[in-house]
């Protein structure tokens, strides 16, 4: 579906002000696709050309040697539900295979469980500004005959979110009267009790969202973090042996609000990196000399603005994109995202607007239906909770568990049971988004790769 | 039309999908009513009170002594010979035999019916349910079928007014298949499968020794017990007595549900369900959407008056 | 001994099917697609046959377009030594089905048919019956335990009343149940190896048989949507409107 035209808005609790679209935003030329079908075509031409697809064979960990990247070692499968460390093989129990190459391209999205092993070990990361990230939302609508627009973009700041909190929403008109509705928190958000999915929910009702949604059906939803640290937060993206490129790196443009442009580009040019020299060393740099770097350097001041609030940043993206990036300084992020969250002590109002909900999703559990996610039960839990005692004694009064409000999924649960509490892992539920893994304030969750073919089942999300 | 309907029984009696599927058969024509048998006698006697149909049909062969497919296929081609429609209930015993038969007649077979849609129309589930399909018997084609018993009230039965009659069949039967035996199931409840009854618990009952009420109360009522993904997860009961998307669909007449909020998960397991009981401390949990009849309430204060009152109803 | 098993490509199991937005049927667009899990019970049955010894090949069977080939190297890495793809773009039912697989069967000559008691897109539970019948072949449907033993098979069977057990003579066709057994993991050695086994494609035409009358599909509807009931004030109302609805 080609992009025809963008509107971009500022929501207040009743009202909806047109601004002046930012350039960032003009999708003139762009096309709105599933990004499911996309990599599903993507496969497939990829096949065509005799190159072996494994899916359902997750790279659970980076094997290296000599420190160097030699490839990786799938997931086991198979394992018994209590099995802590692979401990306990079950009935159909089938062991991870390695796999060695000369270079390993890690293309695993935002948070990539085995990037984020490679960015620790090798600190990568070291001369690079924390990353931080945003939570994206993401639901596919049918709608009543003659609603949509096809091809028409939405963007908007404000409502729900009060100024303080850096987030938008988006809405794309397909064709057959679809519309994917769409919102994106940053995770940098402060409050403990403040809720992601909830805000999602309540942008869906502002007047100008609900008269287009409202007797309709959704069709599918998920969720998904983002990126969102730029420039500034991007790692070394070469390793001896290994390569990092896409959102396994962070090259997402947020101004934009797009990553799929820089990853597939980021992509070509690693390959172009690796026949050229046929070694990964030396593609930091060159990444950091395309056209694709350029694009990132000249948007990295604007995200950063926003953590002053709504306004300023506002007027600073103004100025940045006036003056294309030029202005000599560089913002700073400051704490990565898990730090950022106030104690409750000293946190005051939740900032945010939680009113009356009436249109579908009612809650997370209904909205992982939509997710068609699915884990087999008899696996261990995939989300590792290093201490729990942490989170029933310390982190229930010093953060309330902010776990059951970030997780879009309604994975973590306190439970109690006979007057006792205890942390319940509903690993099943999970839509492997990974705000769990950037957000838990005590860095004690690990989001690791569960048995292949696991996971959500987005359909034409 | 004239239908013949193949008789589920056992010991002496109908299988109640018998009398269900009759209602089904009746809305296509005239019934007359099968029984394969070794010893037909009572089974024909009780078929013949079933209101509706027209003959009994009673077929007495030693081979008829347990329900093999192979056995009772090529029987049931040769009496269909003289009939415009076959049905057997939707049962593993008609699931088994039906298929088998329609290939020797040479003809396609409409499974599960929930409707008749026209006179040669009948809706059926596909997707487990998920989708409603219509299908239409070609012009000139014995119809072949069977019955989703869940969709359909069983015919009353009243006085032996059918006549009986006996019949011989010369078909010659395969010896290739041979009954060993049936070992009932073994649990003193019944399956939560296939029971007419379901009680559940959901996280509301607090414990798994709370859920010793849930057990008690499904005995009064003969029902199964099922649970909550919620209950199950919190480790009150065991997996396999987990209803919904990642357990078990169930369509009993009747489900009660205590302490149950009624994600979107676990009711699609039980949408098919005749009657839905819902009893909830949260006036606005979703249960309360497709329950049939609500009550918000404590489990732990309603449960026993209700065990009451239904001791009450028997005496 | 060769066992033949037919596989089904289907929507898979944990896809949430959708109506197409004109109900002329179900979206397939962009929805993963797997071998029907029953049939893959059988092919996982098949092959724990032939490890014992007691079978010398297993052969998967596939009908429909060219792209169910995908199903079949997916069987083929289970461990299946060979596939053959009948292939026709045409919806073929239970019964044209089992014609086609006792063409088959007879080509290749197996003892016994092992596959799924039914797929899970048309629930029909009718292909395994009906190819034993136009066989004049045993069938044992709904199997959760297969033993084989002096040229026969006994097979305890799941049926609504509990276990049946039945003795078959082989030749014959076995449907499999739930609790059969577990399929195994696909390793990916296995998936390199897989490609390199032999699938034969026969165009249904060439097949020579002759396809049998067809049901005729008329409509697609979502299911009911359950209307809330009312809420009752007491126990007393509860068992009163339980009474009016006749389920007391």
């Amino acid at each position: 579906m080609d992009a025809t035209e963008d509107e971009f808005a500022l929501l207040t609790e009743t009202g909806r002000r047109k601004l002046p679209t930012p350039p960032q935003q003009n999708n003139h030329g762009n096309v709105i696709v599933s990004l499911g079908s996309l990599c599903q075509r993507l496969a497939e031409q990829a096949e065509a050309l005799e190159i072996d697809v494994f899916p359902g064979f997750p790279a659970a960990e980076a094997l290296i040697e000599d420190g160097k990247v030699i490839g990786v070692r799938c997931g086991d499968m198979g394992l018994e539900k209590d099995s802590q460390f692979g401990e306990k093989p079950g009935p159909n129990y089938a062991p991870g295979v390695d796999i060695h190459a000369k270079l390993t391209v890690l293309a695993e999205g935002c948070r990539g469980s085995v990037s984020k092993q490679l960015i620790r070990e090798f600190e990568l990361d070291k001369d690079a500004e924390p990353q931080t990230y945003g939570l994206g939302f993401k639901e596919l609508w049918q709608l009543p005959e003659g609603r949509v627009k096809p091809g028409r973009i939405e963007h908007t700041l404000g409502w729900p979110l009060q100024s303080g909190t850096y987030g938008g929403s988006f809405l794309y008109h397909l064709d057959e009267d679809r519309v994917y509705v769409g919102f994106i928190v940053g995770l940098d958000y402060e409050h403990p009790e403040f809720k992601p999915f909830e805000a999602f929910q309540q942008f869906k009702h502002h007047p100008s969202v609900k008269q287009l949604l409202e007797g309709g059906e959704i069709v599918s939803s998920g969720a998904r973090t983002v990126v969102k640290g730029g420039l500034q937060s991007l790692p070394k993206m070469d390793i001896p042996g290994a390569m990092l490129i896409g959102d396994a790196a962070g090259t997402l443009n947020f101004a934009k609000i797009k990553g799929v442009h820089m990853a597939l580009k980021s992509g070509m040019l690693a390959a172009d990196h690796y026949i050229a020299t046929a070694e990964s060393s030396g593609w930091d740099a060159a990444f950091r000399k395309s056209d694709a770097a350029k694009e990132l350097k000249k948007v990295r001041n604007i995200a950063p603005g926003f953590k002053k609030g709504m306004w300023f940043g506002l007027v600073n993206a103004a100025f940045e994109t006036v003056t294309m990036g030029l202005a000599p300084w560089t913002l700073k992020h400051g704490k990565p995202d898990w730090k950022k969250l106030q104690k409750l002590d000293e946190a005051g109002d939740v900032p945010q607007h939680i009113g009356e909900r009436d249109l579908p999703p009612k809650d997370r559990l209904a909205s992982v239906y939509f997710a068609a996610t699915e884990h087999d039960e008899s696996q261990p839990p995939h989300l590792k909770i290093s201490d729990t005692d942490i989170c029933i004694d310390r982190c229930t009064e010093e953060y309330g568990n902010p776990c059951e409000r970030f997780c879009p999924a309604g994975v973590y649960e306190i439970v109690e049971t006979d007057g006792e509490r205890r942390m319940q892992v509903n690993a099943a539920n999970c839509v492997h988004c990974k705000a769990c893994d950037i957000k838990d304030p005590y860095e004690i969750i690990t989001w690791t790769t569960p048995e292949g073919g696991s996971g959500p089942n987005y359909q034409n999300l | 039309m004239k239908v013949l309907l193949i008789a589920e029984h056992a010991n002496g009696k109908l299988n109640p999908s018998t009398a269900k599927s009759l209602t089904c058969a009746a809305r296509l024509g005239d019934v007359d009513i099968a029984i394969f048998s070794d010893s037909v006698d009572a089974v024909a006697e009780k078929a013949a009170a079933l209101d509706g149909v027209k003959n009994v049909i009673a077929v007495e062969r030693a081979e008829n002594a347990n329900p093999l497919a192979a056995v009772l296929a090529p029987q049931i081609a040769k009496l269909a010979e003289d009939y415009d429609a076959v049905l057997m209930p939707s049962t593993t015993f008609g699931k088994d035999v039906m298929p088998r038969a329609a290939a020797l007649m040479g003809v396609p077979q409409v499974s599960d019916i929930m409707d008749v849609a026209g006179e040669r129309e009948f809706q059926r589930p596909i997707y487990a349910g998920n989708v409603l399909t219509t299908v239409k018997v070609p012009d000139g084609q014995k119809i072949c079928g069977t019955v989703r018993v869940a969709s359909w009230q069983p015919a009353p039965a009243g006085e032996a007014v059918a006549s009986i009659d006996k019949r011989e069949l010369d078909v010659e039967l395969p010896s290739h298949t041979r009954f060993v035996k049936l070992e009932a199931s073994k649990s003193d409840r019944p399956d939560l499968q296939s029971a007419p009854v379901v009680i559940s618990g959901g996280r509301g009952v607090g414990s798994k020794e709370n859920f010793d009420i849930i057990y008690r109360f499904a005995d009064k009522l003969g029902a199964a017990v099922g649970a909550s993904r919620a209950a199950v997860d919190a480790g009150f009961v065991p997996n396999d007595m987990q209803v919904g998307q990642t357990g078990k669909i169930i369509a009993p007449d009747l489900y009660m549900c205590f302490g149950i909020s009624g994600a979107i998960q676990h009711v699609t397991g039980i949408k098919d369900a005749g009657t839905i009981v819902a009893v909830n401390k949260d006036p606005d949990a979703p249960i309360f959407e497709i329950a049939d009849i609500g009550l918000v309430g404590d489990l732990f204060e309603i449960l026993p008056k209700l065990e009451e009152a239904i001791d009450a109803e028997k005496s | 001994m060769k066992i033949l098993v037919p596989i089904k490509r289907v929507i898979d199991y944990n896809v949430r099917v959708q109506l197409k937005r004109d109900n002329s049927g179900v979206q397939t667009d962009g929805v993963k697609m797997s071998i029907n899990p029953f049939d893959e019970i059988a092919v996982e049955e098949a092959l724990r046959i032939k490890e014992r010894g007691d079978a010398e090949e297993v052969i998967v069977v596939s009908i429909g377009a060219k792209v169910c080939e995908q199903q079949i190297r997916n069987a083929l890495a289970m461990g299946a030594d060979r596939g053959i793809l009948v292939e026709t773009d045409d919806a073929v039912q239970p019964l044209g089905a089992a014609r086609i697989l006792q063409k088959i069967r007879e080509e290749e000559g197996t003892d016994l048919v092992i596959m799924g008691k039914q797929a899970i897109d048309d629930d029909c539970n009718q292909t395994g019956q009906m190819l034993a019948a136009i066989s004049n072949l045993p069938q044992a449907t709904f199997g959760s335990k297969v033993e084989l033993a002096n040229g026969k098979a006994t097979v305890t069977r799941e049926v609504d009343e509990g276990l049946e057990v039945i003795e078959v003579d082989l030749p014959a066709i076995i449907t499999t149940d739930l609790r059969l057994n577990e399929p195994r993991f696909v390793k990916m050695p296995d998936i390199m190896k897989a490609k390199k086994k032999p699938l034969d494609v026969k165009p249904l035409a060439d097949l020579g048989v002759e396809m049998p009358p067809a049901l005729e599909n008329t409509g697609y509807a979502p299911p009911p949507k359950r209307e809330g009931g009312k809420k009752v004030e007491s126990v007393e109302e509860l068992v009163e409107a339980m009474k009016n609805k006749g389920v007391l």
